[in-house]
């Protein structure tokens, strides 16, 4: 029961929405659309849920002094108040912007602009060309990183902008299309092991 | 600029500073930083999923529009709290066997006409004899020669060792123009946020 019951469900949600896709009726447009509005829900407990355990977490941290406990009471502090005023007011409330627009946008867009200089220095260990085909993939990022900018025009006559224009225009297209088709077919196969019970990992142990 | 967005931009620009800090070392700013924008990216997402979510999807059907049926899913999601019980918790496996069972159900034909159909019809178009022709025959070869490499019942030997070869050229190809793009648009992002620190200080100062 405590393992049957979530594998029958598994099997006949994923069997019956599978088969909504190829039957154009509108009692299935209507199952598509329920089962829908039943994902945001469980979705939204289920957030609830990651919250708890963020707050268990940094609780924990301040009770017991652990390393860094401070920094936890950041965490906490800022958590609950951006929930007081989102549950005061609206998600387009004005203060609900401002912490959006002069927090939470500000240091997203700082870290990544943060990683470049990571992405940098990884990139120079990792490309350094000591075999054909890491020669291959230094060039490549190369010729688009020069193309990309006007400097790279400029010193090359225009032709870095048109390199890269090829570079991405098709050997790219090729190698992204071959990586989404083995993306595809590795979904669809982990899809139907979920739905035939043969991969059950998301259901834990007991 | 007002004095409000004046404070509240000094907000994001010293945030802004706090986070470039970690180029130096590890600190106590940068620390400050990471841990609230945690806190706030938390609450942030979760107030906008209890508005679109909870709110609209199931306050108002229950209370308002008497939808008394929202209650089910709303006792799904709850029985996920039961993950905290170590009696009950394999309540939350009939949320997540919902949960996934919907997923999977949806994500199958998506994912096999997406990725698969789509890219194959892309990929068989009439050759023309052109330059458009001669490249989409290019992207042809490289797709077939990919495809190839990813294939590891037959040992890469031979005539078929070279076409994985070709592949793996492609692929590196491929993923050195993505490493590219990722990068010149990470550098954009950090120009974007230099200018915004450059354009509050002239506020700032009156200039």
């Amino acid at each position: 029961m405590k393992r049957q019951l979530p594998i029958a469900i598994t099997f006949i949600l994923g069997f019956v929405l599978t088969l909504q896709y190829f039957i154009p009726h509108r009692s299935f447009e209507i199952v598509y659309e329920v089962t829908n509005i039943w994902l945001q829900i469980i979705g939204f407990f289920a957030m609830i849920l990651g919250i708890l355990s963020l707050v268990m977490l940094h609780w924990d941290k301040i009770q017991y002094k652990k390393t860094n406990w401070g920094y936890s009471i950041v965490t906490l502090v800022s958590l609950v108040g951006i929930t007081l005023v989102g549950v005061i007011g609206t998600e387009e409330s004005p203060a609900f912007n401002w912490l959006y627009n002069y927090i939470l946008a500000p240091i997203s867009a700082t870290m990544f602009a943060l990683l470049a200089f990571f992405i940098a220095s990884a990139a120079y260990r990792a490309f350094r060309a000591r075999t054909i085909i890491a020669t291959i993939l230094l060039l490549a990022a190369i010729i688009v990183m020069m193309g990309r900018v006007p400097i790279g025009s400029i010193i090359s006559f225009g032709i870095f902008p048109k390199l890269s224009d090829i570079l991405l225009n098709y050997p790219n297209v090729a190698a992204k299309r071959a990586i989404l088709m083995g993306v595809g077919l590795g979904a669809a196969a982990t899809g139907l092991k979920v739905m035939l019970g043969i991969e059950r990992s998301y259901m834990g142990s007991d | 600029m007002g004095t409000s967005e004046l404070l509240w931009n000094g907000l994001a620009a010293i945030l802004t500073l706090a986070i470039f800090s970690f180029l130096y070392r590890d600190n106590p700013f940068y620390k400050f930083a990471e841990r609230l924008v945690a806190g706030v990216s938390a609450g942030y997402w979760t107030m906008l999923l209890y508005h679109t979510s909870f709110t609209d999807k199931v306050i108002v059907p229950i209370f308002q529009q008497n939808e008394w049926w929202y209650i089910i899913p709303s006792i799904l999601g709850l029985m996920m709290w039961t993950r905290f019980s170590r009696k009950w918790s394999w309540l939350s496996r009939i949320s997540l066997a919902f949960y996934i069972g919907i997923s999977a159900g949806v994500a199958l034909p998506i994912s096999m006409y997406a990725s698969i159909y789509k890219q194959l019809e892309a990929s068989m178009v009439p050759i023309a004899f052109d330059m458009a022709g001669i490249n989409s025959v290019l992207v042809t070869i490289g797709l077939i020669c990919s495809l190839a490499y990813f294939f590891f019942s037959k040992e890469h030997s031979g005539l078929f060792g070279k076409v994985s070869r070709v592949g793996i050229y492609t692929l590196m190809i491929g993923f050195g123009a993505g490493f590219g793009l990722t990068v010149m648009g990470r550098i954009s992002l950090f120009i974007d946020r230099v200018l915004f620190l450059k354009d509050y200080i002239l506020a700032l100062f009156g200039a």
